[in-house]
């Protein structure tokens, strides 16, 4: 519909549920990464018993002119291991931290697969031709024998079901002492980075057994560690610049051609702290949960715990536009501080045209900004309360505990429900969420 | 009504002891009976001058809260401008004809700063808990702990500024005059007393390189570093009990293990007349946030140790960071090292010092804590 797509509010529709609907989760489903390809086709979902599940969405259908294919069960593979470090007598988790895909550049896909310690390159292939016509082999693969044989032919290739095949090619292993918590793949399509709570190191795809250091902000002293590296990401366009995020609510910018070491940064991005608001918990709210250029790369978005702060890579002094995610909890810090929500780390991510952006909070509500100056609007994941094909309807969350139609007071909020985990379609109007055990995809209403 | 525990140390220069705020709130919630009305310390960082103590007219050493006022109490003052008044001048205090000074505003001044200060304390309590509870079988998150530890380090500044950190650290800091022996026999005592007891906090040797240093021992914060100068142990609650009674410990443990015990009836009665003061720490209590943030994250970290009878091994492995033995010791006995008694401890002397044999994960790491604490004791000696 045209119009002016400014003041008109969009609206969304739940398309897709996956995952099992009752409600006894077992850890190892629990999604912990989420992550569309380049092209939006796939979809890859990573948990913590170290599998990752692809989706792959269906070619749009011809008869439904509205409708967008719907993602299913592309592939399935165990991506990483619990692993034991014995010198340190402690286990290493198989959880997925992080998914990257590599741009695409013959007909097999490559993803990024991280846990705490390891990154692995997995190449995923299809299979839908099998030779057939051996003239040693039967069919099952036993040998014949040879003395049967009388004529020779040539195998011919003939289609078979549709195989996905998910490899692992690289192994990049033993370079991070701490957890990493981000990969980023550089858009030079050859090199990537790796960053954990201390340093952060540069691979090429390639060399599995060396990786350059190019960020290392751990004190000679470990007493005086104060801050410590959260997110990081490199330039969508500039294969040089990368930023990364700190537990001090401060974004860094580095550019390698200044120094093989970037401990010095080009730029830094830190908002002067609100004396009036301080208080014991505001360093911990202000860490950065996540951190994501906009495609054109002219802007940079940050999570803390309470906003959504969009910085324009020109201005180091404060954002240009700053989003209250869920301000309500502001007055709830100690309690989320007494049962750990308070370090909740949420995703954030950009709209294909950078025209919106799209963070998770508590109770499986999500929250949804235009940038052209319209109120964020509260969401809900929830199966039960939408039907498909259906706009969602907005939430208000208000002071107390009252419940009513359409508003829910915050003492009434559930933070075991949370949505930490989200993802942007490329190139159009959909959306892929985790909530703790189901990926929750919704659309876009086409009117 | 239970007298206040007073200490009147002899040699005390400057800052005279006193009760820490969390033994304050304990005391307080004690005595929340008989106080009929609400009772406020008055820690405000303003910097007014808190109530005066009262003395009880019946114990010449203890100072008790004037409870017969109805709309007020003054409580004990935390204040260190009054702390010296009350001390310095040994008997001389001021009676509650003092009282009719206090107007209604700064009652509800006082209550407010009251509150404040008992939650920041809470809050102090919480953080701590949450860094002695990380996940034994994987690493901790190294940003939560920071994020913690910083908040701690906050507070503590907080609390530094407004004098009342002096008084944490120095009042029941006072360990014993022979260190290690002392602290290894109540260790092995309190152990195998604790076989049967819910584990609540486990004292925390930490000897990362600090025996060259100057030790703070802060026991709020649950970190214990054994020195050369100075090895002041702090015991957990349960090993609170193990002490003689003319042993001058009083240990606060309870505020970091569960909050209801500091409701109790308590403990702190045992140890009044206790007053020895062996040592006198105000020049380390300054300094207790390098160190005892060390506790925290040195343990990520093989720190340069004093060459000693494991120096060869320690080459060996000196570009490994094996740091995670280290955090066993701060950690130690959390969830589930099992409780040793004395010959255990002995039987785990048996073999040789060093990187961990490869068992079993649960085995593994019981037999690491136990190997490092022992370690440390021996070395620390």
């Amino acid at each position: 519909m045209e119009g002016d797509g400014g003041s008109e509010i969009k609206q969304w529709c739940l398309s897709q549920v996956k995952g099992a609907i009752d409600d006894d989760v077992t850890e190892a489903d629990i999604i912990s990464a989420v992550e569309f390809n380049h092209s939006g086709e796939l979809l890859a979902t990573g948990d913590r018993g170290g599998r990752i599940v692809i989706f792959q969405q269906e070619q749009e259908s011809k008869t439904l002119a509205h409708s967008r294919g719907e993602y299913n069960v592309y592939s399935t593979f165990q991506s990483h291991e619990p692993e034991f470090d014995y010198l340190k007598s402690l286990e290493i988790e198989e959880k997925i931290n992080k998914i990257r895909w590599l741009p695409q550049k013959n007909a097999a896909h490559f993803l990024l697969s991280t846990n705490d310690k390891t990154i692995k390159l997995w190449k995923i292939s299809e299979r839908d031709k099998r030779p057939e016509g051996y003239n040693l082999k039967e069919e099952d693969g036993r040998y014949k024998d040879p003395t049967s044989v009388t004529t020779l032919r040539v195998p011919v290739f003939q289609p078979m079901d549709l195989m996905v095949e998910a490899s692992p090619r690289r192994v990049y292993a033993n370079a991070h002492t701490y957890h990493i918590n981000s990969i980023s793949v550089n858009s030079d399509n050859e090199t990537y980075l790796s960053a954990d709570d201390l340093r952060i190191n540069l691979w090429h795809l390639d060399f599995t057994d060396r990786s350059f250091n190019i960020v290392d902000i751990k004190p000679t002293n470990m007493e005086e560690l104060t801050e410590v590296i959260t997110a990081s990401e490199f330039h969508p366009l500039q294969c040089n610049t990368f930023v990364y995020g700190s537990s001090k609510g401060s974004v860094r910018l580095c550019d390698m051609r200044a120094a093989a070491l970037c401990d010095q940064h080009s730029k830094l991005f830190e908002e002067p702290e609100d004396p009036s608001a301080r208080s014991f918990f505001s360093e911990i709210i202000s860490s950065v949960s996540d951190v994501k250029f906009s495609h054109s790369g002219r802007y940079m978005m940050t999570r803390d715990y309470l906003t959504i702060k969009i910085w324009d890579l020109n201005m180091e002094s404060q954002p240009v536009e700053t989003y209250q995610v869920h301000e309500y909890l502001r007055s709830k810090l100690c309690s989320l501080y007494e049962n750990d929500c308070i370090f909740d780390k949420f995703e954030c991510c950009w709209s294909h045209d950078d025209s919106e952006v799209m963070t998770g909070s508590y109770n499986n509500f999500f929250r949804m900004f235009g940038r052209d100056g319209q109120a964020g609007v509260t969401l809900e994941a929830s199966w039960e309360s939408s039907s498909p094909r259906c706009p969602l309807r907005p939430w208000r969350v208000c002071a107390g505990s009252r419940r009513k139609e359409d508003e829910i007071g915050v003492d009434c909020l559930d933070f075991s429900r949370k949505i930490l985990h989200t993802s942007w379609h490329p190139q159009d109007g959909i959306i892929a969420m985790a909530t703790v055990n189901n990926l929750y995809i919704f659309q876009e209403k086409l009117n | 009504m239970k007298p206040w525990p007073a200490v009147c140390p002899s040699n005390c220069s400057v800052r005279p002891l006193a009760p820490s705020p969390a033994q304050l709130a304990a005391w307080l919630q004690s005595q929340h009976t008989e106080l009929s009305t609400f009772t406020h310390c008055n820690l405000a960082p303003s910097g007014r001058g808190a109530a005066p103590l009262i003395q009880h007219p019946a114990s010449k050493h203890a100072y008790v809260a004037h409870h017969q006022r109805t709309e007020v109490t003054r409580v004990l003052g935390c204040h260190s401008c009054c702390r010296i008044d009350m001390f310095s001048k040994g008997t001389k205090r001021k009676f509650s004809d003092d009282g009719d000074e206090i107007s209604d505003e700064s009652l509800a001044g006082a209550q407010v700063s009251s509150s404040y200060s008992l939650q920041r304390q809470s809050l102090l309590d919480m953080s701590l808990i949450k860094l002695q509870l990380c996940h034994m079988l994987v690493e901790p998150n190294l940003c939560r702990s920071v994020l913690i530890a910083n908040t701690v380090r906050q507070i503590q500044e907080e609390m530094t500024h407004d004098g009342t950190w002096q008084v944490v650290t120095e009042t029941f800091c006072g360990g014993s005059q022979s260190p290690s022996e002392r602290l290894v026999a109540t260790e092995v005592l309190c152990r195998s007393r604790e076989q049967d007891a819910e584990p609540k906090l486990f004292s925390v040797l930490s000897y990362e390189g600090c025996r060259e240093e100057e030790v703070v021992t802060d026991e709020t914060l649950c970190s214990v570093s054994v020195s050369d100068t100075a090895s002041d142990v702090c015991l957990s609650e349960s090993a609170r009990h193990c002490w003689e009674r003319d042993e001058f410990v009083e240990v606060d443990r309870d505020d970091e293990a569960c909050e209801s015990s500091r409701l109790g009836p308590g403990d702190d009665d045992d140890d009044d007349d206790n007053d020895d003061d062996e040592v006198d720490e105000e020049e380390e209590s300054s300094r207790v946030d390098p160190k005892t943030m060390g506790q925290v994250f040195g343990t990520f970290e093989i720190k340069n140790s004093a060459p000693g009878p494991d120096s060869a091994l320690e080459e060996l492995f000196s570009d490994v960071d094996a740091s995670y033995y280290d955090l066993d010791t701060m950690l130690t006995g959390i969830q589930s090292a099992p409780k040793m008694g004395p010959y255990d401890l002995l039987d785990s002397l048996a073999p040789s010092h060093g990187p961990p044999s490869i068992g079993s994960p649960s085995n593994c790491r019981s037999d690491l804590n136990e190997l490092d604490h022992i370690m440390e004791i021996i070395v620390g000696s």
